[in-house]
C-alpha cells in the first residue's frame, strides 16, 4: 500500500529527564484498525498525544495523505479529521450529555438538532444514551459513550481510542467491536490503544509494540499469539499474584434480601441482595458501571443505612450502623471515585490518614486529634504501599491517580480489617501497582479477612478472586466459583449484552 | 493571552498574603475614589485609619473599636464554622436581633430586683434566642431540604419586625413618656455589661469574643468536630465517608453560629446600646460575613480582620463629619475590601500564565 492516511517517520519527544518517544515511526492505512501496544510508561500516550495536537514532537515527520501534518492543537487535529476517545473523561457533571457534547464542537447546532444527530449516532452504533440525561448521574461506561459519540459526530478518518473497553462487559465489547468494524469498513481507520491482547487479536488488523519510547516491533496481530506480544510489550514475564490457598473460615458476613434506594436520582437501586462472605474469601463482584456498585459499596460502607435484619456482620445487625460504628467492628470501604470520595482532594496526606484512620489507629482521643500520630501513620502508608509523594505533606491531589489509589487501599488494608470492600481497586493505576495492589487484597485474606472486589475488570476479578457474582440492575446474581468459569457464563451472569443492542451491521 | 492554570497545591504563600494585597489594592482605589470626589486622598486614608488610632482623640476612639469590634468577632467566628462546612448562615442580623431580644427580656423581667444571676440568666437567655432563630433554617433544611440562605436572610425581616413590636409594645418603657423603645438597662445595674474597666471599651462582649476566637481555634485545629467541618467543605461525600452525619452538622454550625450571633446582641443591648429601640440593628450581622471572608474563615484572621471593619466603620464617622464624605462613598470603600480579598483569592488556588503555554 502506499497511499497511507497517516505516517509518522522518526517522531522523537523528549521531557526532562525521559526520552518519551525515540525515533517512532507507524504507518495506518485508511479502513485500518491499528493497534497500539505497550506497557503504562511505554510512550503510548505522548505518542497519540502528537497525533491529537496535545503535544508538538521535537523532531521527526508526520504525513497525513502524504502532505505535512503538524497539528498545533486538538482542534487543528480535528480539523484534520483526528477524533480522539480518553481513558480519563473530560466531561463537566453539572451539564447534560447533549450540552457537553456541543461545548467540545465548534459550531455546535440548536440544541433540539444535536439530540436528534446525538439519537442517531447512539442508534446507528448500538451506543445507547439519551442526550438528556446529566452527565454527573452517568456510570463510568455510560460517560465513556458520550466521548466516543462526540468523536462520531465529527465523522473523523482517523479515531484514536485509549482503553476503550476497561468498563465494558465481554458481550459489550463484542458490540463495540462490530461499531469499530463498522466504522473500519466505512473507511475510517482506528488507532486502538490497549494493553488487552486478546481483544487485539479480534480486532486489529496490525500492530506496533512500544517499549521504552522506542518501536520495538511490528506484527499482525491475528498471527501472532498473545504470549509473542506479550513478551515483546514487557520484554519480560510479569509477576502474577500468588496466594496460599487457604481452607475457608466461617461465615462473617451476611446480606439477607438487602434493598436500599440510591441517593442520585439516576442511581441504580438495589434489589434483594444475599450473599454470604466467609472470612478469608475473596468474592468478587463484576458487572457493568452504573448496576448498582456505588450504592452496594455506600451500604456496605454505613454512608447508606438499610433496614434491620438485611445486613449481620459477625453476629452482630449493622444495618443502622454509620460509617464510624462499623469501622469500629472492622469493616473497612475504599470507594471508587478516589477524588471527593475516598480523599479530599485539596488535603494532605496526613488529613487523609485521619479521614478513616482516626478510631482504629487511636488517632484521636475524646474527640481530640493527635496529629503527630495522623502523619506517622501517613508515614507507614506511604512507605509500605511504595507511595511515590516528596512526603504526608503534600495534597492528595497533586499525586498521580496510582499512586493516590495505592494510598487510598493501603490506608485501609494497615488498618487491619476484618472485612474490606473495594470498588475499582486498580481502576486507571498501572501494571505494576495494579499487581501490587491485588497482592495486598490477597495476602490481607490469607490472614483471615473476608475480601469484597467490586470491579469491571474481569481479568482481575478471576485472577484474585474465589467466588465470583455479578451485579445487574441492583441485583445480584448467585455467587459461583470463580476458577473454571468461562467468559460466556459470566456474561451471561452480568445479564448478557446489558442495555445494549446490536447494531444492525 | 492570559490564563488561569490551576496549582497542584495551594499556595500557602499566598493565602496569607492576599489580604494584606487586598488591603492594599484598596488603599489604592478608595483613594482615588475620595480624589474623584474631590477630598485629599491621603488626608481621608488618614483620617480613616490614623486618626482613630494615633490622633488627637484617640483616647476616645480606641475603646469603640473594641465596642464595635467584638460583636463582629464574635458573630463572625460564628459564620465561619458554618462557612467552612458550605452551609450559608445568612441570617445572623436576626440572630443578634433575637439575642438581644431574649436577653433584654429577661433582664427587664427581674426589674427592679437585684442579684448576681439576673446578668448569667440573661447571658443564657440571649444565647438561646439567638439558637432558637437558627434553628429554624437548620431544622427546615435537615427535614425538608430547604435553602438555608434564603430561609435564614428571610428570617432577619422576621426579626425585625419583632424588634419593633417589641420596642412599641410588650418592652416598651412603662416611664417613658410613650417614646417606643425599653427602659435602658444601663441604668440598671444587676443587668448592665458595663465596662470592666472604665474608659477601656472592655466589656464582657469582648471578653466572649476572645474565647470565641480561641474556642473555634482550637475547635477547627484539633478537634474531630472541627475536621468534620473542613472536610465538609471540601468534599461533602468524603465527609460522609469518612463518618460525618451531614444533619447534626447542619445543625451544629447554624446553632453556634446562631448562638454567638444572639449572645453579641444580648451583649450589645445590655452594654453599648443599653436599650431595646425600632432601629436597634445596625448591620453587625451582615458585616460580620465580611469579617469572615476577610479572615480568611480562620480565627485569627477574624480577630484582624474585625478590628479592620471597626476601623473603617469609626474612621468612616470621622471622615464623614470632619472631611464630608458621603456615608456611601465609606460603604463602597468597605465593599471594595471584600471585592478586593475575593479577586485575589482566586490566586491561591490558580496562578496567571501569560502567553500560550504547551499543554501536556
Amino acid at each position: 500500500m502506499t497511499d497511507y492516511l497517516l505516517d509518522l517517520s522518526g517522531v522523537t519527544k523528549a521531557y526532562p529527564g525521559v526520552v518519551a518517544n525515540d525515533d517512532v515511526s507507524l504507518r495506518i492505512a485508511p479502513g485500518e484498525v491499528h493497534a497500539l501496544l505497550g506497557e503504562n510508561g511505554a510512550g503510548k500516550s505522548t505518542l497519540v498525544k502528537m497525533i491529537y495536537g496535545l503535544v508538538k514532537p521535537d523532531a521527526g515527520q508526520m504525513q497525513m495523505h502524504g502532505q505535512s501534518y503538524a497539528p498545533t492543537d486538538p482542534h487543528a487535529a480535528r480539523q484534520a479529521g483526528v477524533g480522539m476517545v480518553f481513558q480519563h473523561f473530560s466531561l463537566f457533571d453539572a451539564l447534560s450529555v447533549a450540552e457537553n457534547i456541543a461545548l467540545g464542537m465548534e459550531n455546535p447546532p440548536k440544541m433540539r438538532e444535536l439530540s436528534q444527530q446525538i439519537r442517531d449516532v447512539s442508534d446507528t452504533y448500538g451506543l445507547p444514551l439519551s442526550p438528556d440525561r446529566i452527565v454527573g448521574d452517568l456510570s463510568a461506561g455510560e460517560r465513556q459513550r458520550v466521548e466516543i459519540i462526540r468523536c462520531l459526530l465529527q465523522e473523523p478518518k482517523l479515531l484514536i481510542m485509549d482503553e476503550p473497553t476497561s468498563v465494558l462487559t465481554p458481550q459489550e465489547v463484542e458490540i463495540l467491536f462490530k461499531t469499530l468494524r463498522k466504522l473500519s469498513a466505512e473507511g475510517t481507520a482506528i488507532l486502538y490503544i490497549s494493553h488487552k491482547l486478546e481483544e487485539i487479536r479480534s480486532l486489529c488488523d496490525s500492530a506496533t509494540i512500544l517499549r521504552l519510547g522506542k518501536v520495538v516491533g511490528h506484527c499482525t496481530p491475528r498471527e501472532t499469539s498473545a504470549r509473542d506480544m506479550a513478551e515483546m510489550m514487557v520484554g519480560s514475564a510479569l509477576k502474577t499474584p500468588t496466594r496460599e490457598s487457604k481452607e475457608p473460615g466461617k461465615v462473617v458476613l451476611t446480606l439477607d434480601k438487602l434493598s436500599a434506594r440510591s441517593d442520585s436520582a439516576f442511581g441504580m437501586p438495589l434489589r434483594e441482595i444475599s450473599v454470604e462472605v466467609r472470612c478469608g474469601e475473596v468474592l468478587g463482584i463484576g458487572g457493568v458501571a452504573g448496576n448498582g456498585q456505588d450504592e452496594l459499596l455506600n451500604a456496605l460502607s454505613g454512608e447508606t443505612l438499610v433496614s434491620p435484619g438485611m445486613l449481620t456482620f459477625d453476629g452482630r445487625d449493622i444495618g443502622l450502623f454509620g460509617p464510624t460504628s462499623r469501622r469500629a467492628l472492622g469493616v473497612l470501604t475504599a470507594p471508587e471515585e478516589r477524588l471527593g470520595h475516598a480523599a479530599v482532594p485539596d488535603m494532605s496526606l496526613t488529613e487523609n490518614a485521619m479521614l478513616t484512620g482516626a478510631a482504629r489507629e487511636g488517632l484521636e482521643r475524646g474527640g481530640m486529634l493527635d496529629w503527630a500520630k495522623a502523619r506517622s501513620f501517613a508515614e507507614k502508608i506511604i512507605e509500605a504501599f511504595d507511595v511515590r509523594t516528596p512526603g504526608p505533606g503534600n495534597a492528595a491531589r497533586s499525586l498521580s491517580g496510582g499512586n493516590l489509589q495505592k494510598f487510598v487501599i493501603g490506608r485501609e488494608v494497615l488498618q487491619r480489617p476484618e472485612l474490606l470492600v473495594v470498588n475499582q481497586p486498580t481502576w486507571g493505576v498501572d501494571a505494576s501497582a495494579a499487581a501490587a495492589i491485588r497482592q495486598a487484597l490477597l495476602d490481607l485474606a490469607s490472614g483471615g479477612t473476608a475480601v469484597i472486589v467490586i470491579s469491571q475488570d474481569l481479568d482481575e476479578l478471576m485472577e484474585i478472586s474465589d467466588n465470583f457474582a455479578a451485579l445487574n440492575e441492583g441485583r445480584l446474581s448467585p455467587p459461583r466459583p470463580a476458577q473454571g468459569l468461562t467468559v460466556e457464563e459470566i456474561g451471561l451472569m452480568m445479564g448478557g449484552a446489558h442495555g445494549m443492542e446490536v447494531a444492525d451491521v | 493571552m492570559i490564563r488561569l492554570e490551576k496549582r497542584p497545591q495551594p499556595s500557602r504563600a499566598l493565602s496569607l498574603s492576599t489580604p494584606i494585597m487586598a488591603v492594599l489594592a484598596t488603599f489604592v482605589f478608595g483613594g482615588l475614589l475620595f480624589a474623584v470626589l474631590g477630598k485629599d486622598p491621603v488626608e481621608a486614608l488618614q483620617t480613616i485609619f490614623w486618626q482613630p488610632l494615633f490622633g488627637e482623640y484617640a483616647f476616645y476612639y480606641r475603646p469603640q473599636l473594641l465596642i464595635k469590634g467584638a460583636p463582629l468577632v464574635l458573630i463572625a467566628i460564628g459564620l465561619s464554622l458554618g462557612f467552612k462546612a458550605g452551609i450559608w448562615n445568612i441570617g445572623a442580623e436576626g440572630q443578634y436581633i433575637m439575642g438581644a431580644i431574649f436577653g433584654a427580656a429577661v433582664g427587664l423581667a427581674f426589674y427592679p430586683a437585684e442579684g448576681w444571676y439576673i446578668f448569667p440568666l440573661m447571658v443564657l437567655a440571649g444565647a438561646m434566642g439567638g439558637w432558637a432563630w437558627a434553628m429554624i433554617p437548620a431544622f427546615l433544611k435537615v427535614r425538608f431540604g430547604t435553602n438555608e440562605i434564603l430561609v435564614s436572610l428571610m428570617l432577619v425581616y422576621v426579626a425585625e419586625q419583632f424588634l419593633a413590636s417589641m420596642s412599641l409594645g410588650l418592652l416598651k418603657n412603662p416611664e417613658g413618656y410613650g417614646f417606643p423603645g425599653s427602659r435602658n438597662l444601663q441604668q440598671y445595674a444587676p443587668a448592665h455589661n458595663a465596662e470592666l474597666f472604665a474608659g477601656s471599651g472592655m466589656h464582657w462582649g469582648v471578653v466572649a469574643a476572645l474565647i470565641a476566637v480561641i474556642f473555634a481555634y482550637v475547635l477547627l485545629a484539633k478537634h474531630r468536630l472541627g475536621f468534620a467541618i473542613r472536610v465538609t467543605g471540601e468534599a461533602p461525600r468524603a465527609a460522609r465517608f469518612s463518618g460525618v452525619n451531614p444533619a447534626r452538622l447542619v445543625l451544629f454550625c447554624l446553632g453556634t453560629s446562631g448562638l454567638l450571633a444572639g449572645l453579641a446582641g444580648m451583649f450589645e443591648v445590655s452594654g453599648p446600646s443599653g436599650q431595646i429601640t425600632i432601629d436597634f440593628n445596625v448591620g453587625y450581622g451582615f458585616t460580620a460575613i465580611i469579617v469572615a471572608f476577610l479572615g480568611r474563615l480562620h480565627p485569627i484572621g477574624i480577630l484582624l480582620a474585625g478590628g479592620l471593619m471597626a476601623l473603617t466603620y469609626i474612621g468612616g464617622d470621622i471622615a464623614q463629619s470632619n472631611l464630608g464624605l458621603p456615608a456611601a462613598a465609606i460603604q463602597v470603600f468597605q465593599g471594595m475590601l471584600l471585592f478586593f480579598l475575593l479577586a485575589l483569592d482566586v490566586l491561591t488556588h490558580y496562578r496567571l500564565r501569560i502567553g500560550a503555554a504547551e499543554a501536556v
